[in-house]
Parts: structure tokens; sequence; C-alpha cells
């Protein structure tokens, strides 16, 4: 009877994947790992790097298991790990996941000395006074006026929108772009409506009435289903 | 028992002491038992504005050390018949004299024999600060029509409201200039008001007279016929709970005054 393998190696368009049984133990897995790449024959040709994704099915890698999995395959000096991939993740960073796709709304004011950061989208009921700040993993609603800074997208989402009823920031960040107030302040009294701050196709930060986000981040919208 | 509230700004020269001074006094001249405690160790001043330096035997630091009874270091105003003490700060010693627990244990036995207690803090948001917040119940905001005054105030508001013993700041304008007001050269009431969104408890206009009154030690409250006189007598009125609407700045102004009646009434 043919012995199931534990590591399966298959070829596809963008190069090798290699498929890790989860049952086994992990010693066994390594041991197995380096008689396949020492039994395939046609692994030996470095002539062409060959990329390689790792998928290690129901089994948890932590960094350390995958390091030693990364200097196997990388004694195969043609053979390049692309991304580790698995069905399991730890609670740890399920919740991460879960906190970066909340919406956290706050009632109160961001006052000069203040910041006021979450890790997905900030809904604040309330103004964000000069000297303040507010950051978010996601996008920023401000119900309010703000006046001092606001950071979007930290955590590198270039598409991540900032919007507020009164828009007079003292500087405007989204990802890594930041953008100022004009020298001078912003013009006196002009009634313009709730607005928001997005990074255009240039790479700037710019700022537009709110309903034209509805074409632009489409994917503001999570109600499954329409109406 | 008494209510300690503290008078503070953030940044300096705003009128802390003069608003201390003359709050207190507006609460003795309404019978109140009344002492004012200067938390500024190092830098004191609110003796010299009431004309008590010369009284002066010992002070804060030398309560809390334990060199004498608190009821030996508080130097009664012989104006008010027994309703107005004053407990100075140490002139000597740094803001590191005291801490925080020391302080709220002074504050809460003066409350035992005082109807209020009015600390005067100074400037910033060190330990001088923390001294002066510690046994606080209630706190007034001094800010005056300046950019620079206001954001300080807005941070000061911002550390008062994570203080959760302590009731809402309320907001004092002092220094206001009407006719830089009018032209829009200074911050507007309003400005300021939906800037810090706090309640406004007075408006005090600036005034000569209170230069005046400090450069002879004498409270500007003891002159009833000055604006800023009136204004802090309402301040004090008003923490003792009247409902008492703000002063017109101008008798002829009745656009502002009534925005200013609407405003108070707002609240």
């Amino acid at each position: 009877m043919k012995k199931k393998q534990n590591v399966v190696i298959k070829g596809t368009k963008e190069g090798l994947t290699f498929h890790l049984c989860d049952a086994c133990s992990f010693e066994e897995l390594k041991r197995e790992l380096e008689e396949r790449l020492t039994e395939n024959t046609f692994l030996h040709n470095d002539s062409q790097p060959i990329s390689v994704k790792v998928h290690s099915g129901n089994r948890y890698l932590s960094e350390d298991q995958k390091d030693e999995i990364r200097n196997i395959i990388g004694k195969k000096r043609n053979l390049v790990i692309e991304s580790f991939d698995a069905n399991v993740i730890t609670k740890a960073e399920a919740k991460e996941l879960a906190a970066q796709n909340e919406i956290i709304s706050v009632a109160r004011i961001v006052r000069s000395g203040q910041i006021l950061a979450v890790p997905g989208d900030l809904l604040l009921v309330g103004d964000v006074n000069p000297g303040g700040m507010v950051m978010a993993g996601g996008n920023i609603f401000i119900m309010g006026a703000l006046k001092g800074i606001a950071h979007a997208g930290v955590n590198g989402n270039s598409s991540a929108i900032i919007s507020a009823s009164v828009m007079k920031p003292t500087q405007l960040r989204i990802n890594d772009c930041i953008t100022r107030a004009p020298d001078g302040g912003f013009p006196e009294n002009e009634r313009r409506g709730m607005e928001c701050a997005y990074i255009d196709e240039d790479n700037r930060i710019v700022i537009d009435r709110l309903q034209v986000l509805i074409q632009l981040r489409p994917n503001l919208t999570r109600l499954e289903g329409g109406f | 028992m008494g209510e300690a509230i503290v008078v503070t700004s953030g940044k300096g020269g705003v009128g802390k002491t003069t608003t201390t001074a003359n709050i207190g006094t507006a609460l003795a001249l309404k019978e109140k038992r009344v002492c004012l405690v200067d938390t500024d160790i190092g830098l004191r001043n609110l003796d010299v504005v009431m004309g008590l330096e010369n009284r002066i035997i010992y002070d804060l630091v030398d309560v809390v050390v334990g060199r004498c009874k608190l009821h030996q270091a508080l130097v009664k105003d012989k104006r008010f018949d027994n309703k107005l003490y004053l407990l100075p700060a140490a002139q000597a010693s740094d803001k590191t004299a005291v801490t925080p627990e020391q302080m709220k244990t002074l504050i809460d036995e003066l409350k035992q024999d005082f109807d209020y207690v009015i600390i005067d803090c100074p400037a910033g948001i060190e330990q001088g600060f923390k001294n002066a917040i510690a046994g606080a119940d209630r706190a007034l905001v001094v800010t005056t029509p300046e950019v620079s005054a206001v954001r300080d105030a807005d941070r000061i508001i911002g550390i008062l409201e994570k203080e959760e013993r302590i009731a809402p700041p309320r907001l004092i304008i002092n220094r206001l200039r009407n006719h830089l007001m009018k032209t829009g050269d200074m911050l507007d009431i309003d400005e300021i008001t939906t800037h810090l969104s706090i309640d406004l408890i007075g408006v005090v206009v600036d005034d000569d007279e209170v230069i005046k009154s400090t450069t002879h030690g004498e409270p500007i409250v003891l002159n009833p016929n000055s604006k800023a006189a009136i204004a802090y007598r309402n301040i004090a009125r008003r923490i003792l709970g009247e409902s008492v609407p703000l002063q017109p700045l101008e008798d002829e102004q009745k656009g502002v005054f009534s925005k200013l009646k609407k405003l108070f009434a707002g609240k």
C-alpha cells in the first residue's frame, strides 16, 4: 500500500505550491520535506529561480517553524519562498482582524494634546480641536468639526478616507501622505456641507464633497444584497 | 462640609490670581466662609493681590511638613470679619515640596471649616497643576480672548475632564475688549464657547480699575462701580447656584446682549 505523502508538491503557472500535511508531527514533516527536495532531481537545476508558496493546511506555523522551513527550502538556491498560507490563525490575529474591520464610535471632544487612536474605522461624535489628533487603521468619520489632525489608514491603507461636517484641519494624513491647511487659514463663512478627503490617482490628498465617495470608494458600503 | 474650587488656565498671565482673589472676596461678601489657597509655590502672589503679604508667618509648605498647625498658617483678612482667610504659598521652596496626596489631605481639612476653598493654580500642567487640582471638587477655567490662551484652556479642560472627582469645568472669559471683538480682531464669546464647548460662568471685561486695585492690594469687587467688579460678583452668585443673566458689555449694544443672553440661557 502506498504511504500517504506528507509533502505534496504541485506545479502551477506561478511556480510551485508545497502542501504540507497537518496530521503528522513537525519533525516528520521536516524530514520528509528534505527527502522530497533531494529526490526530486528537476529541482537541482538552478538556472532560474522558482517561486514557492507554502500551504500548511490546518497546521498553525509559528515564526520559528516558518524559519526552519525557510532554511530547508532555501538550501535549494533556485527556490524562493513567496508566501506562507494556512487555514488557521491564532485568536490574537483573529481579534486584530476583527478590530480592523470594526467601526468604533466615540462621543467626546478630542482636545489639544489628546490622541485618539483606533485599529479600525472611527466614528467620532464631537469635534477635534486644534492640537488634538485622531488616528485610525481605516476610515475616519467626524460628525462635528475637524480642526486638529486626522490620520486615516495608519497601517498602510491608502484607500482610507477622512470625512467631517466641518473640514478645517491643521493637517490631514492618509497612509503616508500628508497635507496641511492653507497658509492664512480657511476662507471664512464658506458653508460647504460635509466634506471628505481621499488620496487621488496622483497620490495627493484632495478634499471634495462627501458624495463623490459613492463613486470613488464603493467598498465603503458593507450592506450585503443592496436595498 | 464645604466645596473646593480650583481656578486654572494653563497659560500664565490670563488672570487666575486676580480671579481667585475677586471670586473669593465676592463669596465672603455674600456671608460665606472662604479660604483662598495659593498653590503657586515659589512664585506666590495671591497674598500681594489681597494686600496681606505683611501678615504671613507660616505657609502651605510649613503646614504640610508639620512645622505648624493649619490654623496658625491661615491669614485672616480683617476687612471681612472672620469670613475670608488666605493660606499663602511658600516662597523659598518649589512645587515638588508638596505631593498631590498631601495637598488633597490639606484641602479636605480646610473643607471641614470653610464653605468654599478657592485654589489658585500655577500656570502649566506639571506638578504644581497636579497639586492644585488634587483636592478640587469643581474647576473654573480662565481664558482671555486670544488664540494662545484658548488653546491652552482646551488642553487644561481635556485633562480636567479625565479627573472623575472633578465636576465638568466651567469657563470664565477674562479681559474681553469689546471694541476689538466687534471689529472681529479678537475671538468673540461665541467662538470661544463653541470651540471649548463647556459651560460659560462669566465674562469679565478688560478694566483699568482692576490693575489699579491690584496695585493697592484691594480686590476690585469691593468697588461696586466697576464693570469687572459686577462681573466677579455675578460669577460668585452663579457659583452659589443663582441664575444671573450675563451683563451687557455695552448698553447700546442690543445685538450682542441678546446674543449673550441667549447663549447663557441655553446652558
